[in-house]
């Protein structure tokens, strides 16, 4: 149980300090669904964002806060009238807090149908020592 | 199968009641998403949330529905209903894994949605990009606006 707490990713609230520099932008802020789930040797986060670009994408990790940011980009045409809306071109974000130590460079994301697969494989941790004590 | 009817009653494009039908829909999306609930919900039948659009001479059908395989989609028309029914499945993870977050729903859908007018059932193309499937139907060669000349 203390080990669960102790790898447990927090989501960070949404419209938090980190949210000021996507107010530049107009448009609604989506929170995406995710599914993120560890082992060993890294956590993987899966976030559904339809409707995202790899190039419009940004995954950001810094001081153990992990930013998701995908911006969607309207597909309709200036002639088209609405008939139906039920969803909304918009900006997808969320935040996580780590606290594993993630191992920057082995970071590895894909984007495959509007679902993004993140790897973020583990620092290894230094081998436990064994320090015998000498007697004199 | 929860059946959607586009239209409130009669397909007639300047009916008032069009309007009030449409602003409520956008009251209830803005509650919606001040409540935080903007995917919507697989089991409630409202998956996949649908945009509809038209112009002169198509209406444009997008549907949200990420991590879909295309050829795990069926589309199927006639006259003016369109249904899109599907399968979403989440991959296991082959190794022992523990779940810190688990929000992304699997499931089959099935929703069929009336459209203003008629269209080609046979001309409607389909395209699939980023998790959002684009169908492009063609108005029935009888339901497209004219223009009317007035003889002077």
């Amino acid at each position: 149980m203390a080990k669960e707490a102790r790898t447990e990713i927090q989501k960070a609230e949404k419209g938090g300090a980190s949210a000021g520099a996507e107010q530049t932008r107009p448009g609604p802020v989506y929170s995406p669904a995710v599914d993120i789930f560890e082992n060993d040797k890294s956590i993987t986060v899966l976030a559904d964002m339809p409707g995202v670009k790899a190039q419009d994408l940004q995954i950001d990790l810094r001081e153990s806060v992990l930013t998701l940011t995908g911006r969607v980009t309207a597909p309709e045409t200036p002639t088209e009238s609405d008939v139906l809306r039920e969803y909304r071109a918009g900006t997808f974000l969320r935040q996580f807090t780590l606290s594993e130590t993630i191992d920057q460079s082995g970071i590895d994301a894909k984007l495959t149908d509007g679902v993004l697969r993140l790897e973020l494989p583990k620092v290894e941790k230094a081998k436990p020592r064994q320090i015998t004590v000498r007697t004199s | 199968m929860l059946v959607r009817r586009v239209w409130p009653s009669r397909p007639t494009f300047d009916s008032p009641f069009a309007d009030f039908d449409s602003v409520r829909r956008e009251m209830l999306r803005l509650l919606d998403s001040v409540a935080g609930d903007t995917f919507g919900d697989v089991g409630a039948g409202v998956f996949p949330p649908m945009n509809i659009t038209q112009d002169n001479d198509n209406f444009y059908v997008r549907a949200e529905v990420p991590g879909v395989k295309p050829n795990e989609l069926s589309i199927s028309a006639i006259r003016n209903r369109l249904t899109l029914g599907g399968k979403r499945e989440i991959q296991r993870e082959h190794e022992r894994v523990s779940y810190h977050r688990k929000e992304r729903a699997e499931g089959s859908f099935n929703r069929t949605v009336t459209l203003p007018a008629e269209f080609e059932a046979d001309r409607v193309d389909a395209n699939y990009a980023d998790g959002i499937l684009t169908l492009t139907l063609p108005k029935a060669e009888e339901t497209k606006p004219r223009q009317i000349k007035v003889r002077i």
